[in-house]
């Protein structure tokens, strides 16, 4: 079963995605921030990551920037899911080594259709 | 709406656009024609069967064709027949017509633009071999409606993002507002006309491949016997025909074959083929 790490602030959010992600059998574990979001890859890598742009402590930017420098870290897909749907914001995730992104609001065929995209399912 | 109704626009739609519904699609019937009421201000279903067999009223007759022939429909629908128009048929054609430096495709059942926009931007990505080559890229659907919003280009967030890899989305499109248009020069790459495929398509020529995905499951088994063998004869003799994963030649038409390796991929039979060498030649 491929893991993914759901990295939102929002816990409606994290709600919707796991429940998404699950019924597409994934096993699900979530963080809040970028900042525990790195301690769980340092814990475990993930398959994949869904991850959100604007958060607390560390945003996702930061975040991505952080993990493709760890040891292991350029192994997980990246795939931003966020509210930021500007071309400049897209260009500067795929910059930092993002796989895929997904512009909030989104559903089970966007996540499923992206996730495939990278290799994922 | 009573049986009788229902039976109505069954033989209406049959007739107009090869539609065949059988009783369970009733209540598809119903949801999507109440929009159409309300459009038209018409009150309620049997009111508009009831304009229907007066005849008098023809952009209600199509809005009720459209209404039911518009299917949903996304970028990459599927992928495997995209990955075989990249990876397959491409390299086929750039070797066997590469004197005549043609090629021709037909995506049959367009509706909204993303199976042409798809193949069109496959054929810009491989741009670098297709140097100096003419790509033709047809589209046609029975629905005038779903033409206007292909021919436009423009997609909803939700639309973009499914099936179409973000890299293609910043590449091939530009933001507006919430929307995305497609550009410029892929929408140039498109030709879009209506056309019934019950009716005859003969005059578009002749194609290297075809796109027919996901519209004969629509139609009773003579209808799909009687397209499959036109869009035959539309087809090259090592033309390519693709079809929707629900979809099949078998039992319907001889002058059809399944490729033995691509799913989805089908031919023409050797001998269909072969005849139509031997009259090319005469």
């Amino acid at each position: 079963m491929k893991h993914c790490l759901i990295v939102d602030d929002s816990s409606v959010i994290r709600k919707v995605s796991r429940r998404i992600l699950e019924e597409m059998t994934f096993r699900v574990s979530e963080a809040e921030n970028g900042e525990m979001a790195l301690s769980a890859c340092r814990n475990e890598m993930p398959d994949v990551i869904l991850l959100d742009w604007n958060m607390p402590v560390m945003d996702g930017y930061e975040f991505l920037t952080h993990l493709r420098r760890m040891p292991g870290g350029g192994e997980p897909k990246i795939v931003f899911c966020t509210t930021e749907n500007d071309v400049g914001h897209i260009s500067r995730a795929l910059d930092a080594g993002a796989n895929e992104y997904i512009m909030k609001p989104f559903d089970k065929d966007i996540v499923t259709a992206k996730f495939q995209e990278v290799g994922i399912m | 709406m009573t049986e009788l109704d229902f039976d109505y626009l069954c033989t209406f739609l049959k007739a107009r656009s090869g539609l065949a519904l059988g009783a369970e699609k009733r209540y598809l019937v119903e949801s999507r024609l109440i929009q159409v009421c309300r459009r038209f201000e018409v009150n309620t279903l049997p009111e508009l069967v009831t304009t229907l067999k007066a005849g008098r009223n023809h952009s209600l007759e199509n809005a009720v064709v459209e209404a039911m022939t518009t299917n949903e429909t996304f970028f990459f629908r599927d992928k495997g027949p995209f990955d075989l128009f990249r990876d397959v048929l491409l390299p086929r054609y750039l070797n066997s017509r590469a004197s005549a430096r043609r090629l021709r495709i037909w995506c049959a059942a367009a509706s909204t633009g993303q199976e042409p926009y798809s193949l069109a931007m496959l054929v810009k990505e491989a741009s670098a071999r297709l140097a100096g080559w003419n790509v033709e890229i047809l589209a046609t659907d029975i629905s005038t409606e779903v033409l206007d919003k292909a021919k436009a280009g423009l997609y909803s967030q939700f639309e973009v993002q499914r099936g179409l890899p973000i890299q293609l989305l910043l590449k091939y499109f530009k933001q507006e507002g919430d929307q995305w248009r497609i550009a410029p020069e892929i929408r140039a790459m498109v030709d879009y006309r209506p056309l019934n495929l019950i009716k005859e398509f003969g005059h578009l020529g002749v194609f290297d491949i075809v796109y027919c995905r996901n519209v004969l499951i629509y139609f009773d088994k003579p209808t799909k016997t009687d397209v499959l063998r036109r869009l035959a004869n539309a087809m090259a003799p090592d033309g390519a025909l693709l079809l929707g994963a629900a979809e099949t030649v078998l039992g319907l038409t001889d002058g059809l074959s399944p490729d033995p390796v691509n799913r989805g991929l089908y031919g023409k039979s050797a001998e269909a083929a072969t005849t139509l060498r031997v009259a090319a030649s005469a």
